[in-house]
Order: C-alpha cells, then structure tokens, then sequence
C-alpha cells in the first residue's frame, strides 16, 4: 500500500525582547549559570509577574506577518506540570485563547499551509547533566518564548523544511527574534502520520520534539515515516506518543513524558489581567511591519524583471533587500544593481551571518553612482567590476579609482579608425575571415579592446568590424 | 479613640520615645507570647535601628502618623533577611530576599516592626491550629481559638502586643479572627493594596488587610498600605481612604443580608439585630434583602481558592529552598513527593488534593468552571443590592466562637462557616469587621460589614460610628497604660 505523509508542526521562536516577559532581567543568550534571574523567574514565594507590552507587539507582529487574525481580548493561562527546570511548577502560557489565530502561509508550490494559533508563552530553565549530576541553569527561564502551531497541512518533508526555513526569514525579518536554531531560539517539533493514498482521514500521529536544526528534522521526519509505513505495513497500529530524535544512531524513541497522565490542569493566570489589543494598536502594528519577503520576491520578478533565483536570493535577507532597493532610485536597469550585489558583494558576505548583517562598505548611492557611468555608456563592465572591487576594499567613492581617460569614452569616429588599424595591421587575420573562419573576428576585436585599453564598446567593435571585412576588398 | 493617634502625639511632644515604646512592647510579647504563641519570630534588634530611624523623623520633623508605630506582621508577608513561615514546616528556614510592598510602604513611614505571627499554615484554616509551629490561644479566652488564619495577628493585637497589625484575608481570614479576637479587622477592596510579598494561598481572592483596636487606626493602616504597585498587575490602590470618619452617616441605607442569618447562632443573629438598632439610632435606614445565589458562597470559594493553591504551592518541590526530607529519593518524581509530604501539614495536603482533582481533566467543567460562572453571579447580585443601598450587614460568622482544637475534627463544618466572609473575596468587595458586644462569657462578638467596590473608606466611616454606639471590649492593659487617661473608650 502507498502511504501519504501528513505533517504539522509546532514552532517555538524566543522573542528577542531585551527583557524577560515577566520581569526586568536581561534574555542575552548564555552567561554565567543563574546569573539572569531574579525573584519573579525564580518563582520565588511572593513575586509576581507583570506582562512585557514588547513581548505581546512581538506576537502580535508574527501573527500579522503570518496573515492570522488577532484577539482583541485575550488572556495568559497556567500550564501546571512539575519538572526541575520549572520554578513555580507551572508555564504562563495561553490555552483556551491566544493572542493570533486562524493565518497561513503559502509554499512555493502552491500548497497553503494554515496557521492554526500563535501564543504567548514563557521559557524553561536548562537541565545541564556534567558528572552524573544534573545542575540546573534559570537564565532562560522567563524568555518570551511564542509557538506557531500549524494544521497538519504538509505533505511532503520538503514542504516542511520550506516552511520552517521561511518561518525563520520572515521572523527576522519582522525583527522579533534572531532564530538561531544552534541557539535554541527556533526550535520545532513535529507531528507525523501516515493515510493511505487517497485517503481523507488522518492516521495516528507521534510527536517528535524539540529539532533544533533542518537537517535532524528532515531526518527524524523521514526515519519516522518509515517506521510508521513499516508498523502499517505489518497490520499493526502506530501508538501515539512523544518522541525524541537521536540524531547520532538516526532513529526516535519514545520519551519519558514530564508527567505519566499528561493533565497540564490549564486555567486562567489570577496574576494577570486580561491582556487587551485594540484595534487601533493592531493597525498600528500591521503599519509597522515592513515588506514581507514572499511579496518583496514576487515583486523583484513581476516590476523589476528579475529572475526567480536573483529575486528570491535579494528579498532573503532584510539589510540586503533595504540595500538593493536603495541603489535603485540612481539607476535605470535594476538588473545592474542585482549583479553588482549577487555576484561581487555577495563574495564577500561569506556567512549566513554576515549576509544578515550586510556590512557594506559601499553605499547604495555609491554603488548607484558607479552603476549610472556603466549605464551612461562611460564605463564598460570590465571596468566597472574592477572599479568594484577597489570601491569594496577601502570604502571609497568610484571617482577615487577612474581617470578622466577611462571616463572620455570614444568616439564613433575612433573606433573606426582603431578598426581601420586592426584590419591593415592582421592581414592574416583579414584573409582567414574573409576564407569564412568566424573565429578570426575575434583576434580583430582582441587588437581593437587592447588599443582602446578596454574602454571601447565591444559589441559596436565588433559591427564596425564587420561592416569593413564584408564590404568590396577595393575599398579596404 | 484612636491607639496610634494618640501614640503618635505623645511621641510628638516628646513624652515617649520610639525605643521605650519599643521595649514596652517587647517586654509584654516576652511576658505574655510563650501563653498565646501569637508571635513567630521577634526582631528585636532590627526593630532598634527602626525606632532609632523613627527619632531622627521626629527630630528632623518628617514624621507620619506611623512613625514609631510598633506594629507586627503576618508570618506569609515578606520581609527581607527575616524568617517567613507560612506557619508551615516547608519554609521553616526560608528567608526572603525582599520586602512585601507593604511593608516597604510601612517601614518607609518610620514604622517599627516588632515580628512576624503565627498563622494557619498558608493561611488555610479558621481557627490558626493547622500552623506547624503550634496553636495561638485566643487571649480573651485560652479556651477558645483566635479565629484564624491571622490569629497570630488578631490575638497580638487584642492581647496588647502590638498596636496594629496586618493579616491576608482570603476567605475571611483578617474578619473573623478579628471577630473572636474582638479587635477591627478589614478586607480591603481587591486591587486596593499590592500583593507583592505576600505568599499566595489563592491569588485572584488574596489581600493584605488591617488589623487594629479601632476602625480609625485601621484607616490610618490602610491609608499608608493601599497602592496602585507596578509590580501587581491586580494592584489599582484607593483613590480615598477615610478622611473624614467623623462626618454624620445620617441617611445611608444599610441592608441585612437575610440568607446570612439562616442556621447562624441566637448570638450571631442578635448581634446582627442589635447593630441594626443601634444603625437606625445613628439615623441610617435599614433594609432587609435576599440573594439567592449566597448559598453557594461556601462551595463557590473552596473550589476556586483551592485549584489556585494546587497551583501557587506546587513550587514548593525541596530543590531550590524549603523543606528537604532525610530519606533518599531514587527519582526526582520521588524526592519532590517525600519533600511535601512531610513538608505539608495535613490541611495544606487536603486542600492541594481538592485543588487538584477540581481542575483535573473531566473534573474542570463540573467544578472550576461552575464556580466560576457562581462567582460572576454573586458578584452582579452583591453589585446591584449596592446600587440600592450603601451597605450590606451581615455575620462574620455563623459560630460565635470556636472551641479550641475543634475545626481539625470537622473540617468541612468549618468550611461552612466560612460562607458569610467569603462573599466578599468572591466578590471583590471590602469588608469589614466590627467588634460590637461582649456577651456574658466574655467572648467578644462582631458584625460585618460590606461596601462598594474601592469605597473602603466609606466602610470605615460607617465603622467608626458603628464602634462609637456599642459596647466592645476594653484595650488590654498594655496599650492604656500608654495612653493619657483622655483616649478611653
């Protein structure tokens, strides 16, 4: 029997709010054990919490950005389960409503995936195991942490790692979190079940946990699929339970869960009120958001003329698409500007990191300037690339590396007379063109761009040249 | 009539230092607390430094009305580097690292803290007998119990070992030890007073309340404790508190709460009936009224108090502070276990289990949520009745006295009678307790009252004129040995 994959997740992102979502300490990544923690993340008896309005914008941003409605009303709830890495034995969450519901997304094929909620919620501390002991470290615990809950709409493994990945690009670039996943502030788990072909009705799920890179989930994803093809196959029936990856042995495994009877005893956190989003804000808010990549890639091909790959390649990262769309207001083919950028600053920007952050020591107006001579017809590409190269080493304006030489051009009138020069001066050449060798054109075209030291315009050499070999041998 | 104005005048004047005050004070808690047991925890020494702080206010004249005041806390009210017990063996050693806010209000008006006081263990209990650390006897008489859960606080103030104190009320627990202790004791408003500091029992019901010899020191409590404080998000604080208590109350309208009445003691019930009389004398007009949906007052609060706390003390694991069993766990599932379970005295465990089970999947529905949907019916019926009339009067408690030892044989009885000062938590509402008679036995007996939401002030008014018509017990010796002879009742 063919099996069809169907797959949901449930993406946890860590907000990049420079405090904690209930209370004042700092959510830098890493530092000394429990040094980032304070009564209220600590839970101690006593403190309470006080909702960060930046964290609730933050979710409200992401569920803008993913299309979902937003709640003008909601409120926190608590998820009560008792594990050491948990002070007050229970998460602030959201439970019955959340702040975003009901968006989607769409995948490059066209398959819609829907977005089912998207909530607010606090992290966990960490378990740290050293020395058959395990220590606890509460810095993270109390990061605003909001999780994207899909339906199970995917279809395929490659469908999923799309849509993780463009989760990833449009969170950063909304700004709410940085989503390094080797840093644990995007995380995902993921449901997988089987239906035969054709089949309308889902299959029992299992959950895999917390997948902290693409590749382990495109593999947890795929070793499960098999594994659950293989219990169907036999006529058995896939158990439903949580599961974790083991990335080293490329198998799952089913998890001790953090309670037997998994009853999280949801109800309404007394602490808080009710968290409020008028619409006004909401407005405001959606205001806020810049152009989503999705509809940046699609307007890069349908105004600009650019391709696919060039287009999806420059709305990928913010600070370059920002970059991109400031050169253009100073040149004519935004295609010019795709080159300049895709080709030779994109050499330079050698991390993911790095194309993040977009230090270009070029100024888009500079660039601009640059790409208006090649346009102008006063430099040629050669030139210009060259010219580049320079401007990317030390920061400076192209003016600092053209002569007045490079920029004079040539004339109509010297060009022919340099073509002239070549034909009298590579017989040779003359003869072996003339006996239909295409190729000799070139060695003419060579002599030519070396006379000119490369400012002359290759493609009207090259029809001048052809105008004196082809016309009567008496007037050569 | 007001201790701490009084006090106040005579520290002014210069007739009493804030130390002799002090250590007249101490003297009696080391004479009398070995009998009561209201205290936990005495600070001597930091109390100095206070009632020295105190005299530089007075000398440099920023004093308040609180300066010098000695006044005692509440065991599950934070003070920083202090013992803070929660009357239970949990936190027997824990320390906090912070102040409640208020006493972070109280101190910074040059108030001086005496000590902490024994309570019902996380404040769950009526009668102050479920405290890890011993009973608290009732000092108008030891064979009866103080009323709880501040009957630390009730009996140190009645008994003279303080001049005022602050309790946490969340299903009567400042009214009605109050009531046995025959001292003034007020459930303030939600929202009135910060809870920041104060170990939750159950939080959307918890407030931090006054407790003093008169409605008028309980004002001035009030007064320097209500706050609008960032840190509580329920916080709202009081736009008044009473400023001009000795304005006439002719032509409030005041209601008798009639479901209230029924199976209360012949005592409680003319108590009710005799404060009704004496209202009208003071020319305000009394109604009678029904709220059919009182009768689920009692099952209402212990289910919403109860989930809550299943809730607020399940951080209590042993890891990080408290309690840590002896025995050896073999998983962190058991060594959690073994911690409460000794760590919890039994009333704590019980209501946990309820709490549990009430919001336990299959259960939700049927418990929590109804409650719930109780708890907004109350609140629109106790809301309306107070748009016809100023007041609601009512019992504090149906008993007029428990006997000593008497609630842990019949817990659910004393659930019971929980029903009349539980409206108010439910509600949201303030309420207070007013000492209006003493009976032949001695035992004191007081009524309560009930008033618009943030309308405390209002409360006390009426409070204050209510105290002026009856009779009440005498100030215990301690404090009218301080006063000049002018301020007797």
């Amino acid at each position: 029997m063919e099996f069809e994959l169907v797959c949901g997740l449930e993406t946890h992102i860590e907000l990049s709010t420079k405090t904690k979502v209930f209370c004042g300490c700092s959510t830098a990544f890493g530092g000394e054990p429990n040094t980032r923690c304070c009564p209220v993340c600590l839970g101690l008896p006593g403190s309470l919490p006080k909702l960060n309005r930046q964290a609730v914008e933050y979710t409200v941003l992401a569920g803008l950005a993913l299309g979902c409605s937003i709640s003008p009303i909601s409120h926190m709830d608590r998820k009560n389960y008792c594990y050491p890495d948990l002070p007050k034995a229970y998460q602030i969450s959201q439970y019955d409503v959340p702040l975003c519901h009901d968006g989607q997304v769409v995948l490059s094929n066209g398959q819609v995936i829907r977005i089912e909620r998207i909530h607010l919620e606090e992290d966990a501390g960490k378990l740290v195991h050293e020395n058959g002991r395990t220590l606890v470290d509460y810095n993270r615990c109390g990061v605003p942490l909001i999780e994207i809950v899909t339906k199970p709409d995917f279809r395929s493994i490659e469908e999923a790692r799309e849509y993780l990945e463009l989760i990833q690009l449009t969170m950063r670039y909304i700004g709410i979190s940085d989503c390094k996943m080797q840093e644990g502030s995007l995380r995902s788990d993921v449901n997988v079940s089987l239906r035969p072909k054709g089949s309308e009705e889902l299959g029992t799920r299992t959950e895999i946990k917390n997948m902290n890179s693409f590749t382990f989930m495109e593999r947890a994803i795929e070793y499960e699929a098999h594994r659950q093809a293989a219990i169907l196959r036999a006529g058995e029936k896939v158990q439903q339970e949580t599961l974790r990856y083991l990335p080293e042995e490329n198998r799952t495994e089913p998890m001790r869960s953090k309670e037997d009877a998994k009853d999280y005893r949801f109800f309404p956190e007394p602490d808080l009120y009710a968290v409020a989003v008028p619409p006004e804000e909401v407005e405001r808010l959606r205001e806020s958001l810049p152009e989503l990549p999705q509809t940046k890639e699609n307007r890069y091909r349908q105004e600009l003329g650019l391709s696919l790959e060039e287009a999806r390649l420059l709305s990928r990262y913010r600070k370059i698409a920002e970059y991109f769309e400031g050169v253009l207001p100073h040149i004519q083919t935004p295609k010019n500007a795709a080159n300049c950028i895709l080709g030779q600053i994109f050499r330079r920007l050698k991390t993911e990191e790095d194309k993040e952050q977009a230090e270009i020591p070029v100024s888009p107006e500079a660039l601009g300037e640059l790409i208006q001579l090649l346009e102008g017809k006063k430099i040629r590409v050669d030139l210009l690339k060259k010219t580049l190269e320079s401007m990317l080493d030390t920061g400076k304006g192209c003016m600092e590396f053209l002569t007045p030489e490079d920029l004079a051009g040539i004339s109509f009138q010297q060009l022919r007379e340099m073509c002239c020069q070549a034909v009298e001066t590579n017989p040779k050449a003359v003869e072996d063109y003339r006996s239909g060798k295409e190729k000799a054109l070139k060695a003419l075209l060579g002599a030519v761009m070396r006379q000119s030291k490369g400012r002359a315009d290759a493609a009207q050499a090259e029809k001048t040249l052809r105008e004196l070999l082809t016309a009567p041998a008496a007037r050569a | 009539m007001s201790v701490i104005r009084c006090l106040h005048r005579r520290l002014q004047k210069g007739e009493l230092s804030p130390q002799e005050l002090a250590a007249h004070f101490f003297s009696a808690i080391q004479k009398e607390n070995p009998a009561l047991n209201a205290y936990l925890h005495v600070c001597e020494e930091t109390a100095k430094h206070q009632a020295e702080e105190a005299e530089r206010q007075f000398a440099n004249g920023s004093a308040d009305e609180l300066t010098g005041i000695p006044l005692a806390l509440k065991d599950n009210l934070c003070v920083q580097g202090m013992p803070t017990t929660c009357g239970s063996r949990m936190l027997e050693h824990f320390s906090p690292v912070y102040d409640a806010a208020v006493w972070e209000q109280l101190s910074a008006k040059g108030a001086v803290l005496l000590g902490k006081t024994n309570m019902d263990e996380f404040a769950m209990g009526s009668s102050t007998e479920t405290s890890f650390f011993g009973p608290v006897k009732n000092p108008r008489n030891p064979l009866l119990s103080p009323g709880g859960s501040s009957g630390g606080s009730a009996a140190a103030v009645a008994a003279g070992l303080a001049v005022g104190a602050l309790g946490s009320d969340t299903g009567g627990s400042v009214r009605q030890p109050a009531a046995f202790c025959g001292i003034t004791g007020l459930k303030p408003t939600y929202g009135a007073v910060s809870r920041w500091g104060l170990i939750a029992y159950a939080s959307s019901l918890d407030q931090v309340g006054p407790m003093a010899l008169c409605a008028e020191d309980t004002a001035l409590l009030l007064a320097r404790i209500s706050a609008n404080d960032s840190r509580d998000d329920t916080s709202r604080g009081l736009s008044q508190t009473a400023d001009s208590l000795r304005e006439p109350v002719t032509g409030k309208r005041v209601a008798i709460l009639k479901e209230m009445l029924e199976g209360a003691e012949p005592v409680v019930v003319k108590a009710v009936e005799d404060t009704a009389r004496r209202l009208r004398s003071l020319g305000v007009e009394i109604v009678e009224i029904s709220l059919p949906f009182l009768q689920y007052t009692a099952p209402a609060y212990y289910i919403i108090a109860c989930a809550e706390a299943s809730s607020n003390l399940a951080r209590y694991d042993g890891l990080r502070y408290g309690y840590r069993s002896e025995a050896p766990a073999n998983s962190f599932h058991e060594f959690v276990c073994r911690n409460r379970q000794e760590g919890f005295g039994e009333e704590v465990r019980r209501r946990i289990l309820m709490g549990t089970y009430v919001l336990s999947a299959g259960h939700h529905e049927q418990y929590y949520q109804r409650a719930k949907r109780i708890q907004i019916k109350l609140r629109e019926e106790l809301e309306a009745a107070l748009e016809q009339v100023d007041f609601l009067l009512c019992p504090v408690c149906p008993k007029a006295d428990f006997p000593a030892g008497e609630t842990s044989k019949a817990p659910v009885t004393a659930y019971q009678a929980d029903l009349c000062t539980a409206a108010a938590n439910l509600s949201g509402l303030p309420a207070i307790s007013v000492p209006t008679a003493v009976w032949e036995n001695g035992h004191p007996v007081g009524v309560q009252l009930m008033g618009r939401a943030f309308a405390d002030g209002e409360l006390l008014h009426l409070a204050y004129w209510l105290e002026t018509t009856g009779t009440r017990p005498p100030y215990p010796e301690t404090i009218r040995v301080l006063l000049d002879g002018k301020e007797e009742f």
